[in-house]
């Protein structure tokens, strides 16, 4: 593709492939689809751990079976989001939903509806099957019907691995306009008008970033992608990696176009298989189709782009540490100033933006600044990603605009709490990140309202939480986390978080007082003010969330000795209600250390002496628990 | 140059832009507590000891690294910024071994000074610390992780000599100053130049301490115990005693060491003199003869291990010619000894050294020349260990008089004093050949070019109508560089000398050490080499040929002309190839 | 972070190191490419044992030092050999409160080896990782490339059993 003209030639071309996926579109009457049906089957991580990879063989095979390969067109698509629901399957042109596939559900879908027309509703997701047999779209559903997909925009929607599906949906249009249409200095204010913030967590303005960078003067600048997703539960960027990789690249051109830069590393981690083949892909076939490369669309820019595996550093995610480590060194921090625009990837004036905030960049060219900036808050705007994991029904990725409530994004989207449980908090920002009560659950969730409350947006993990999580073993189980992944380089980060977690040891083994509890906060503000980067800044923030939301907590553990959500071990004590015990012995027979024994009390309506349980030979493992079938059994 | 106008506890101070607060407040008379700093060499913010409070920045910065902005104010001593160093102290110290009483580095510790003026709880914080086995695999050092603080010091000097054999490894809590899969030092391509244990702030890096095999020597009355002193040591020495920086303190070092019990105290310069006269000797034999050129100083141990672990095809081009402290024992073990009526091996031969790779010389093979398994020297001792032999046996160095060396192997010429110092071996050595190729007593002494504390340093001289070209490095890196062109072949050079401490043995690994604050503001190198400088313009013998000693020995003993058979038995050593990563 | 060294001896093929200086030889032009040459010498070892990071540095002109430094930095390069069966259990959050925790004992306990190590008969080792993004399968370990979801401590005996 040399020109722009070859471009949109492409798009047309292609259109065919695609349209019956924009059923909705005024589009899809114009252009006669190439194929009766479309199977997408979701190649995400999530659901190529629960073998769609299988299904689709299967279906290949059965379509095959059955002389219709002209007919359906089946693609792997990235995520769709509902993770919990997977392997997932949708089937166009009705967008039929089909939840928890099983391999030996596919001769009947394709016998029933690829090849009958009929779809089979009762393996369809229950929500998207109307009472009078119905079929609702997707986007009518609870999951997805208050989220705007921008950054998702193409995950689930088109075949990550053909660029021409990518072209299909404008892409590299964005590109291509910039190169054509604009300056760099426009494409930056077109940027910092729209008001995007990086989503990697900081929240720096994306626009004031490249423009700090565009002046500086050297021979080689460079554009980096953070792709080192590397916080608990979050798997924002990797799902756009993998279901949407051209996005990427044509995001970095962009910038590159925008700073001076002619060179782009992704920095991936290496845990990422699927992303990383995909992106390797999508790369050579960007040069491929000339996009990458020399003189771009015939426009004079050249760019190309190169990929760094990560190889498991947390800290990595640093902007200085990430370019230590493609610099081919322990990925170390550096000190800022100077900031990576002056002297960043081998001291190189370099722009850095983690995936999601990149994945923005196409749409917000081509859409304008002022359509970004209508969504979302005042200074907050756009959407943003989530990861929605722990205790919540709907396990996966949402997208929503900036300002939608936590008690929307719980109860609405992620369909609530199992078990009938109480929500308690939830976690955002990960390890760097802190908590936010039941009692905030109307706060409206943007940069500055969660930083007001203590807490930080993170890349968009948001872990929740319910009355059986106990707070303090949160926190101990972050600050493991840190302490595993501190570089080792600073003194407050590699000595610090580690006495932060044992004093929060000592505290879940009933052997804290009082006086830890300010000696532990006193730290968690030193560390904070002394860290060398943002890890160690950030480290104590689940600590001091805890300590400001739910001290109560902490109190407990320390002054009346006990776990109120009956979580750590030292603290609890199991007892057997001697009444309800029936005396069947198989708590006793499961304890691995002999701590159950017989009593000489026999129970009113029993036949056999219930048992009892010697607290000094208790080790707290719970299998006598576990086992009770009379709920004799209760820890507290 | 853009100046920015900043104020440090009030004091207004006007310093050029891109300066650091540190810098800045050093201006203003204000000193700040570093630990991992090291000035252009490891500005890495990592022990937070510096941290202040500046406007216009968030929290607390470091001020190592961190650039003053027009109109900052920075406040170095605030509640908040003793209260922050005070903790960082503290974390540290739960880290580190704290049996600090009979610590080599007690009262010259970067941390224990630290630990003192901030009144910090030295058991605040409990829990978990690695703990570490001391390496005893070099002659050279010991290496106790137990008291890292890991400053990366050590790196940065490793790194900046090019050998990069210590480094972090593990990472958070486990991060450990240590070598590959946790081999002993010795198991390295080590060269053991010992700039590590200077710039280490605690006891984790110290010289091997020979001091007892010493006292055993003095205490035994069979032996003759005879001591040597390199050039720079009495350059340094006096730094031990809080004398300032450069002050010669020959005349102090000589009665000292008569006053520890010594027999015989020589001059290393002596057989600096006859370095010069054999080297010249090999010099002018290659260029005559079509041998290796250049022609590659062999004084340096440190040196020479480098070019035989990273450089092994080119050890033909160093000079065979021992070291000077390897020419002085030999000479004392054969030309004295049998002079005295002594038995070799009743002859104890200790050398007071700027240096820590002396102590790995005297193992080396083909350095016996009075014998095999009798070492030309005994024991190596640094300036480092003489002091505190000095100060057990309660001698007040700085009330001593001045006293001269035994003249047997005592009397030198300036152009051996000068060897301490970088560049100080090419004028010596251009002082002699000058000489020689003129036949004439040239009144010219002074080689202007190859002076100063330059890492490489180029000239070319006609001598005798005849151009020569010589090179002068010091550092390992400088001698990295100085190989690389050797090895391309863009190198013309005759003669080339290479130290392998920065600035020369002034400058080396045996020697006092000051703390960092000291390094980063004083250039030690120069302060140093004048007192070298000035002994040597005060002197009358200012070439090495002119020493009597020289002519004596020659006639009376090696029995022929420099570079003759006997010369070369005694005075001449060889090198091995060596392979970096043989384990 | 401490990483463990194996005491296992390592034994490499001919076949091995051809692929190994076929690797440096397509990256050693450009220093910084050490992290991606020892990724591709763990893909052909499996781990990276002295005598493959002394090639490591030898190839890549950089000292020893230096790739251990390295090696001991990321959690992904690994210092001692994977068993035929290599077990991984996600301690992930998500995983983590849905008791991930408990079987990474057992494992331990099962197979009488530590996080991180290896049978002596080279059969199985075992490791903890971080997230997979398989949250939706919470708690999960894979076994070679076979991921188990939605597990409890008392299935671990059962998966053992399924690869002795």
């Amino acid at each position: 593709m040399k020109t722009v003209a070859e471009l949109n030639a492409a798009r047309a071309a292609a259109l065919k492939k695609i349209v019956l996926r924009k059923a909705d579109e005024v589009i899809a009457k114009q252009v006669q689809s190439d194929y009766k049906y479309t199977v997408l089957v979701c190649g995400g991580t999530g659901c190529t751990s629960s073998h769609s990879t299988d299904i689709v063989e299967k279906l290949k095979e059965e379509i095959k079976a059955k002389g219709i390969e002209g007919d359906v067109q089946v693609i792997m698509t990235g995520c769709f989001g509902l993770c919990a629901l997977g392997p997932i399957m949708i089937v166009y042109p009705e967008g039929c939903f089909y939840s928890m596939v099983e391999i030996g559900n596919i001769p009947r879908i394709v016998e029933e509806h690829l090849v009958g027309g009929e779809p089979v509703r009762e393996l369809l997701y229950k929500e998207t099957v109307a009472e009078d047999g119905s079929i609702k779209s997707l986007n009518e559903t609870n999951f997805y019907k208050k989220q705007i997909r921008v950054a998702l925009r193409n995950c689930g929607v088109i075949n990550p691995e053909d660029i021409y599906e990518y072209i299909a949906v404008d892409g590299y249009q964005a590109l291509a306009k910039v190169l054509t249409e604009n300056t760099p200095d426009e494409v930056i204010k077109i940027v910092t008008d729209s008001g995007l913030r990086g989503r990697g967590g900081g929240g720096f303005p994306t626009g004031r970033k490249w423009a700090l960078c565009a002046p500086n003067k050297a021979p080689q600048k460079y554009v980096v992608c953070n792709a080192d997703e590397g916080d608990p539960g979050a798997f924002m960027d990797r799902s756009v990696l993998e279901g949407d990789p051209h996005c990427l690249i044509e995001a970095m051109a962009i910038a590159g176009y925008a700073i001076g830069a002619t060179k782009g590393y992704v920095y991936v981690r290496a845990e990422y298989p699927i992303a990383v083949n995909r992106l390797a892909k999508a790369i050579e076939d960007a040069r491929k189709a000339g996009i990458l490369g020399k003189n771009i669309f015939g426009t004079g820019f050249d760019f190309d782009m190169d990929i760094r595996l990560g190889a498991g550093a947390f800290v990595c995610g640093e902007e200085t540490a990430l370019m230590t480590s493609i610099e081919g060194n322990r990925g170390e921090p550096r000190p800022r100033p100077p900031y990576p625009a002056v002297k960043g990837l081998f001291n190189s004036p370099t722009v850095e933006n983690n995936v999601e905030t990149f994945a923005n960049i196409p749409q917000i060219i081509l859409r304008g600044a002022e359509w970004f900036a209508s969504m979302g808050t005042e200074r907050s705007k756009g959407t943003k990603v989530f990861a929605l994991g722990g205790k919540i029904e709907h396990t996966g990725l949402v997208e929503i605009p900036m300002g939608t409530t936590l008690n929307d994004i719980i109860y609405e989207i992620g369909g609530g709490i199992p078990g009938g449980k109480k929500f308690k908090a939830a976690q955002t920002g990960g390890p760097s990140g802190g908590c936010i009560p039941a009692s905030l659950i109307d706060t409206e969730v943007d940069y500055d309202n969660l930083v007001s409350i203590g807490c930080m947006m993170g890349s968009g993990g948001l872990i929740v939480m319910d009355e059986d999580t106990c707070m303090v073993d949160m926190a101990k189980f972050f600050l493991e986390f840190t302490v595993d992944e501190s570089c080792g380089k600073c003194t407050p980060c590699r000595v610090g978080t580690r006495r932060l977690l044992e004093m929060l040891e000592k505290i879940t083994d009933g052997k804290g007082t009082l006086e830890d509890i300010d000696k532990l906060e006193e730290l968690c503000n030193y560390i904070k003010a002394n860290s060398l980067c943002g890890l160690g800044q950030t480290a104590p923030n689940p600590v001091l969330a805890t300590l400001k939301f739910f001290r109560d907590e902490y109190i407990a553990h320390v002054v009346d000795k006990k776990c109120p959500a009956g979580v750590c071990k030292s603290l609890l004590s199991f007892t057997i209600d001697k009444d309800k015990c029936i005396g069947c012995g198989k708590c006793a027979k499961n304890c691995p250390n002999d701590a159950i024994v017989k009593t000489d009390y026999v129970a009113p309506g029993h036949k056999l002496p219930s048992y009892t349980i010697i607290n000094d030979s208790c080790i707290k493992c719970g299998a006598c628990m576990a086992g009770c079938k009379f709920g004799a059994i209760s820890k507290k | 140059m853009e100046m920015l106008n900043v104020k440090v506890n009030g004091i207004a101070v006007s310093v050029p832009k891109g300066a650091t607060i540190l810098e800045a407040a050093r201006k203003a008379g204000v000193e700040i507590p570093t630990l991992c700093f090291m000035k252009e060499k490891n500005e890495i913010g990592a022990c937070r000891i510096c941290v202040v409070e500046a406007t216009g920045a968030r929290g607390l910065v470091t001020a190592c690294v961190y650039p003053v902005t027009e109109g900052m104010e920075i406040q170095t001593n605030t509640p908040k910024v003793r209260a922050a160093r005070k903790t960082t102290l503290e974390l540290i110290l739960s880290t580190h071994d704290q049996n600090c009483l009979s610590c080599v580095r007690s009262t010259n510790c970067e941390l224990q000074k630290l630990c003192l003026e901030y009144g910090v709880d030295s058991k605040a914080y409990a829990g978990f610390k690695p703990t570490y086995e001391l390496d005893y695999s070099v002659p050279h050092l010991v290496r106790d992780n137990n008291k890292c603080i890991l400053c990366r010091r050590c790196v940065a000097a490793c790194n900046e000599q090019y050998v990069s054999v210590i480094g972090a490894n593990n990472r958070g809590i486990d991060t450990c100053i240590g070598h590959p899969f946790d081999m002993p030092l010795g198991d390295t391509s080590c060269i053991s130049c010992g700039q590590c244990t200077v710039v280490c702030p605690t006891g984790a890096l110290v010289e091997h301490d020979d001091t007892d095999k010493v006292w055993a020597a003095l205490a035994d009355p069979t032996k003759h115990v005879v001591v040597e002193t390199a050039p720079a040591v009495r350059a340094t020495l006096g730094e031990c005693f809080g004398m300032p920086i450069g002050t010669n303190v020959e005349g102090k070092m000589v009665a000292a060491l008569r006053r520890l019990g010594f027999d015989f105290v020589f001059d290393t310069n002596t057989a600096a003199d006859f370095t010069i006269v054999e080297e010249a000797t090999e010099l002018l034999n290659r260029v005559k003869n079509g041998g290796k050129l250049p022609l590659i100083t062999s004084c340096s141990p440190g040196w020479i291990k480098f070019c035989e672990y990273y450089y092994p095809e080119y050890i033909d081009h160093l000079s065979s010619c021992k070291s000077p402290q390897q020419m002085g024992g030999a000479l004392i073990k054969t030309y004295w000894a049998e002079k005295m009526g002594y038995k070799p091996e009743d002859v104890f031969v200790v050398s007071i050294m700027p240096c820590t790779a002396k102590k790995f010389e005297i193992e080396r093979d083909d350095e016996c020349a009075a014998g095999a398994g009798n070492p030309d020297v005994d024991v190596v001792l640094t300036t480092r260990e003489l002091s505190r032999m000095i100060n057990r046996a309660g001698i007040q160095f700085t009330s001593l008089p001045d006293e001269d060396f035994d003249p047997a192997l005592g009397v030198d010429t300036g152009a051996a004093v000068i060897f301490g110092a970088t560049g100080g071996v090419m004028e010596a050595a251009l002082r002699t050949a000058n000489d020689v190729l003129t036949g004439k007593d040239n009144e010219n002494l002074v080689f202007e070019e190859v002076r100063g504390t330059a890492g490489i340093k180029e000239a070319t001289y006609t001598i005798a109508g005849l151009p020569v070209k010589v090179a002068v490095a010091s550092g390992i890196s400088n001698a990295k560089v100085i190989m690389d062109k050797i090895a391309s072949g863009e190198a013309d050079w005759t003669f080339v000398e290479i130290m392998a401490c920065p600035g020369g043995c002034v400058n080396g690994g045996g020697q006092p050490i000051q703390p960092q604050y000291v390094r980063d503001t004083v250039d030690l190198k120069a302060e140093r080499a004048k007192a070298l400088y000035s002994q040597d313009e005060a002197m009358t013998l200012r070439k090495s040929h002119k020493n009597p000693i020289v002519a004596e020995v020659y006639k009376d003993f090696f029995g022929g002309d420099w570079g003759c058979h006997k010369a070369h038995e005694i005075l001449h050593t060889s090198y091995v190839k060596r392979d970096k990563f043989h384990h | 972070m401490l990483k463990k060294v194996s005491t296992i001896p390592h034994q490499g093929t001919p076949e091995q190191a051809q692929r190994l200086a076929e690797v440096i030889a397509k990256y050693k032009h450009d220093k910084s490419n050490l992290m991606a040459v020892m990724q591709e010498a763990q893909a052909i070892y499996d781990y990276l044992p002295i005598e493959v990071q002394t090639e490591i540095a030898r190839g890549m002109d950089v000292p020893l030092e230096k790739v251990y430094g390295v090696a001991t930095f990321y959690a992904q390069f690994s210092l001692t050999p994977k068993g035929e069966t290599h077990i991984s259990v996600c301690l992930g959050t998500a995983c983590y409160v849905k008791g991930s925790g408990d079987i990474y004992d057992r494992l331990q306990e099962e197979l009488g080896i530590g996080g991180d190590e290896c049978t002596p008969d080279r059969k199985f080792s075992l490791t903890a990782c971080r997230c997979i993004g398989a949250c939706g399968l919470a708690p999960v370990l894979t076994v070679n490339d076979e991921v188990y979801g939605r597990l409890t401590a008392d299935d671990v005996p059962g998966i053992i059993a399924k690869y002795n």
